[in-house]
C-alpha cells in the first residue's frame, strides 16, 4: 500500500526545465512508483479530451510516491503541458507502468547509448545495470550542448562516460555512433549495448554495433492510443514479425527492428499534429521576452552551464 | 426527422383501442393479424451525417400494439432462447397492460442494463429466434420491447436504485469495467458486499464505450448505468491496469475474491504483406480513436484519425458493420466490405447489414486481401484482394472460402482489419497459477466462472474468445452467484476446467 503521507494520484509535485524545450515532472502516483521498473513508460492524459501520451518513465521514488517523466515539447499535448501546467496542477489520468521492464542482468561491459531527452529513461537502466555488476560505460549525445541532460547522474550511474555533440560545442564533435566505435577500439568488444533516443539514432546505431557484433536493446516510442495491447496502433517489424510495443515491448532486438517502416508510421499524423501545434503556439503567442517560460528555460540552461 | 423504412411494407395495423389501464380486448384472430410494428429511425441520407442514434425507438402507442402480438405461450420457448433467462412474456404482457414500471420491474429481475442489451443484443439468434408467433409470421420485437420499456424508466426518471443489503463487509474487486464487471458488480452490490471495479482505460464501459459507436448504443446511457453502481456504493477506480499497476496477487491480499472480465483486447492481424502500412488500422484502433477518444471532433479533441476518400473493412461481423459505418460518417466517399464468404455467411447483426447497406456501405463478398501497396509515404492506396468461391463446409458449419486465380485491386487510403480479437495478455502473463488455454483466454469453469486460482473467477471475452455483450453480462451473473456461494459458506469445490 502507499505511504499514508502520499499526495493524490497525478498531481504535479515539482516542474522544471531542463534544457530548450525539455521538463521535467516530479508526479505524484504511488502505485506506479512502488511497482515500476526501469524500461516502463506511463500514458498521461492532460484533461477532458486530451490525448493519451505516452511517456518512458525516467524515475520513480517508491518513498515519496512520485515518478519523474522528461518531456520534450514536441507537438500541442507537450506544449500545454510545458506552458499551462503547473506544480500543484493534476493531470486527468496518469496510468502505468506499462510495457515489459528491461531484463537487468549480468552481462559484462555494457554501452548505454542516450541521445537527447533518451538519457533520461536510460539512466534508470545504467543504474540498475551498474548496481547488477556490469561495467557501464555512458555515451551521451546531443545536437548541442544546452540540449544535453542528465550528464551529472549520468556520471554517477556509470563506470565511465564519453559525450558528443554534433556542432561539438561540449565533449568530442561527432555522433554517438563515433563514440562507440571508438570505444569499441579503446576497451573492444561490449556485451550489451542499450541505446535510447530518437529513431534515426537508434537506427544509426544498431546498424553500427550490428558491425561490431554487439547485441543491442532499443526502447521505441511509437504511435499509441490505449498503451495495454488493444489497440495495435503501436505494431512494429521485429526480425520480421508484427510485435505491439506495448505489450510486447517498449524494448526491443535493434538489429531486428525495421526502423524505416517505424519512422512512417510515427509520421502519419504529423501533417494534423503540426496544425493543432502551430494553432496552440499561435493563441498562446507572445513575445520570447515576455514569456516566463521562456526566461525560466533560459534560467535552467545558465543553471546548468559547466 | 422519423420515418418508418422496415422492409419489406408492412401491412396495416387493423385499429385498436387501447385502455389506459388493463389490456384491450382483442380476439386470438386480430392478436395474429397485427403485423410487426416497425421502429422509428433516422433516414439514412441524414444519419450517415451524424453520430446520433439510428434506431429511435417505440413510444408507447406502438409498443403497447406490438407487445399485443405475444401469445403468452405455456412454455416461452423465448426464456430458453435467452442467454440471461428473462421472464420475457411476464415483461410483454406488462406492456401489453400499460403497466411499464410492473414491466421493468420484470425485466431488471433477470438483466441489469437492459437499455443495453435491448440496443446491441443479436436477438434473432436468440429470444426472436424461438419466438412461436415467428413460426409463421415475423416474431415478436422482443429487442424492441426491452429497449422502450429501459428507455421509458431512464426517460421519465424512475429508475428504481439498487438497494444494498446490509453490509456483508466482504470485499469484490472487479476487473474490467465492462458489461461481464458492470453485471457482476451489481448483483455483487445489490448482497451487500463491498465492490470495487478496476478499469484500464480512463472511462468505464469497456467495449461500450470504446467499441461500439454512439449512434448504435449512445455513452450517456453507459455512463447512466455506471452512476447507478457508484450510487449504490460500488467503488471505481480508473485508470489502472491490474497485472501492471496491481497485481492479482495483491488484489487476493486484499479481498475476499476477484473477478476477472478484462475482456478480449488484442486485435488479429492477417500478418499479410503491407500490413503496417499507414492508414491501416485494426478495428480496435480505428473505433476507440473515434468513439472513445472523440477523434470525429478533431481538433476541438486531440486525437487525430486519419481522414479517408476509399475505405475497405475487412470482415464480416458487427465490429466490421461498425468501423464501415463510422467510415462513412468521418466523410468517406467509397466505404467497401471486404468479406471472404457471401452475404448469407456474414456473423454480423441483419439490422446492422441492413442499416449499412441504406448508408451506402458497398459490400465486396466472396473477396480476401492477400497484400496492400503503399505510395511513397507509407501509407496504404491498394488493397490485392482474392477472389474467393465457397466449398465446403467447415467446422462452423459455414461454407468455406476457397481462393481462386483471380484478384481485385481496390483504390483505398484507409484499411480497417476487424477480423477478431485475442484475450488481452496482461493478467494471465503476470498472475502465477491462473491456468490460460493455449491461446491465453483464461480456463473458467462454464457454470460458475471460478478459475485455477482460489477466489479468483473470470468471465466474458477473456474466457469466451470474442463472444457478445449478453454473454459476458451472462457470465458476470454466473460469476456473482457463485462468488456470493463462497463468501457465504467459504467452500471451493474443484472448479472442472476442461471445457
Amino acid at each position: 500500500m502507499p505511504p499514508s503521507d502520499a499526495l493524490p494520484h497525478a498531481v504535479v509535485v515539482a516542474k522544471d526545465f531542463l534544457a530548450p524545450k525539455v521538463t521535467r515532472y516530479v508526479i505524484s502516483a504511488p502505485d506506479i512508483a512502488r511497482r515500476r521498473r526501469p524500461g516502463q513508460f506511463v500514458i498521461v492524459r492532460l484533461h477532458e479530451g486530451g490525448e493519451r501520451i505516452p511517456l518512458t518513465i525516467a524515475d520513480g521514488d517508491p518513498a515519496k510516491g512520485t515518478i519523474t517523466l522528461i518531456v520534450q515539447e514536441v507537438g500541442k499535448s507537450t506544449a500545454e503541458m510545458a506552458h499551462l501546467i503547473r506544480a500543484g496542477d493534476s493531470f486527468a489520468d496518469v496510468v502505468g507502468p506499462l510495457g515489459m521492464p528491461t531484463h537487468i542482468g549480468k552481462f559484462g561491459r555494457i554501452l548505454a547509448v542516450g541521445g537527447g531527452i533518451g538519457v533520461a529513461p536510460l539512466h534508470p537502466i545504467a543504474q540498475g545495470m551498474h548496481k547488477a555488476g556490469n561495467h557501464v560505460v555512458g555515451i551521451l549525445g546531443a545536437r548541442t550542448k544546452d540540449l544535453l541532460i542528465m550528464e551529472e547522474e549520468m556520471r554517477r550511474a556509470c563506470d565511465s562516460v564519453r559525450i558528443v555533440t554534433d556542432d561539438g560545442s561540449y565533449g568530442e564533435k561527432g555522433l554517438v555512433t563515433d563514440a562507440i566505435r571508438a570505444e569499441t577500439e579503446a576497451s573492444g568488444k561490449a556485451d550489451l549495448c542499450v541505446a535510447i533516443g530518437p529513431l534515426i539514432m537508434m537506427r544509426e546505431t544498431a546498424k553500427v554495433t550490428a558491425m561490431l557484433g554487439i547485441k543491442t536493446l532499443v526502447s521505441l516510442n511509437p504511435v499509441m492510443v490505449d498503451g495495454t495491447g488493444m489497440c495495435g496502433g503501436c505494431r512494429v517489424t521485429v526480425n520480421g514479425e508484427s510485435k505491439f510495443v506495448c505489450v510486447d515491448g517498449p524494448e526491443f532486438d535493434g538489429h531486428g527492428v525495421d526502423f524505416d517502416e517505424l519512422l512512417r508510421r510515427q509520421r502519419f499524423y504529423v501533417p494534423q499534429e503540426r496544425s493543432t501545434y502551430e494553432t496552440f503556439l499561435r493563441e498562446h503567442d507572445h513575445e520570447p521576452k515576455d514569456c516566463k517560460l521562456r526566461r525560466m528555460e533560459a534560467a535552467a540552461t545558465d543553471k546548468d552551464s559547466p | 426527422m422519423t420515418t418508418n423504412n422496415e422492409r419489406p411494407a408492412s401491412p396495416a395495423t387493423p385499429p385498436i383501442e387501447l385502455p389506459e389501464h388493463g389490456e384491450p380486448k382483442i380476439s386470438n384472430k386480430d392478436r395474429m393479424a397485427i403485423p410487426r410494428q416497425p421502429i422509428a429511425e433516422q433516414p439514412a441520407a441524414e444519419r450517415v451525417n451524424n453520430f446520433f442514434e439510428v434506431a429511435l425507438g417505440y413510444d408507447q402507442k406502438t409498443a403497447r400494439i406490438e407487445a399485443l402480438r405475444c401469445i403468452q405461450c405455456k412454455k416461452p420457448l423465448c426464456i430458453d432462447g435467452c442467454p440471461v433467462g428473462i421472464n420475457i412474456p411476464g415483461f410483454i404482457k406488462k406492456i401489453a397492460e400499460g403497466d411499464f414500471e410492473a414491466g421493468i420491474g420484470i425485466l431488471k429481475q433477470d438483466n441489469v442494463l437492459p437499455a443495453i442489451c435491448g440496443r446491441v443484443c443479436p436477438q434473432e439468434e436468440q429470444c426472436e429466434k424461438v419466438c412461436t408467433v415467428g413460426k409463421k409470421n415475423p416474431p415478436v420485437a422482443i429487442g424492441r420491447l426491452e429497449r422502450f420499456l429501459a428507455d421509458w424508466e431512464r426517460e421519465t426518471g424512475k429508475m428504481t436504485p439498487i438497494v444494498p443489503a446490509a453490509s456483508t463487509g466482504k470485499k469484490v474487486a472487479i476487473v474490467g469495467a465492462g458489461p461481464a464487471g458492470l453485471t457482476a458488480a451489481a448483483d455483487l452490490a445489490r448482497l451487500g458486499h463491498d465492490v470495487t471495479i478496476f478499469e484500464a482505460l480512463h472511462r468505464p464501459g469497456g467495449v461500450l464505450v470504446y467499441g461500439i459507436p454512439e449512434f448504435r448504443l449512445p455513452k450517456k446511457i453507459v455512463e447512466i448505468e455506471v452512476n447507478m453502481l457508484k450510487k449504490a456504493g460500488v467503488k471505481l477506480h480508473n485508470s489502472v491496469v491490474i497485472g501492471q499497476t496491481i497485481p492479482v496477487e495483491e488484489l487476493r491480499d486484499t479481498y475476499d475474491a476477484i473477478f476477472v472480465a478484462t475482456g478480449a483486447g488484442l486485435p488479429y492481424f492477417m500478418n499479410i504483406p503491407g500490413e503496417n502500412l499507414n492508414g491501416i488500422y485494426s478495428a480496435n484502433e480505428y473505433l476507440t480513436r473515434v468513439n472513445l477518444m472523440r477523434a470525429y471532433d478533431f481538433p476541438s479533441a486531440d486525437t487525430p484519425v486519419a481522414k479517408s476518400e476509399n475505405v475497405a473493412v475487412i470482415g464480416g461481423g458487427n465490429v466490421a458493420m461498425d468501423s464501415a459505418r463510422t467510415a462513412k460518417r468521418l466523410g468517406a466517399k467509397n466505404v467497401y466490405n471486404v468479406y471472404r464468404r457471401t452475404r448469407v455467411e456474414m456473423p454480423a447483426r441483419l439490422e446492422e447489414i441492413h442499416h449499412a447497406e441504406e448508408e451506402g456501405i458497398q459490400f465486396t463478398f466472396l473477396h480476401n486481401p492477400i497484400r496492400y501497396e503503399g505510395d511513397k509515404d507509407g501509407r496504404v492506396k491498394k488493397a490485392i484482394c482474392q477472389v474467393m468461391k465457397l466449398g465446403e463446409p467447415d467446422a462452423s458449419g459455414r461454407r468455406r472460402p476457397v481462393p481462386t486465380d483471380e484478384v481485385l485491386e481496390l483504390d483505398v487510403d484507409t484499411v480497417v482489419v476487424a477480423i477478431g480479437n485475442g484475450p488481452n495478455p496482461l493478467v494471465p502473463r503476470t498472475t502465477e497459477g491462473l491456468k490460460t488455454k493455449k491461446w491465453g483466454n483464461i480456463l473458467a469453469e462454464r457454470s460458475s466462472g471460478r478459475t485455477s486460482l482460489k477466489g479468483v473467477w473470470a468471465g466474458g471475452d477473456i474466457v469466451l474468445g470474442a463472444a457478445t455483450v449478453i454473454l459476458a453480462m451472462g457470465a458476470g451473473r454466473a460469476a456473482a452467484r457463485s462468488i456470493q456461494q463462497y463468501l457465504t459458506t467459504g467452500e471451493w469445490p474443484e472448479p472442472t476446467l476442461d471445457s
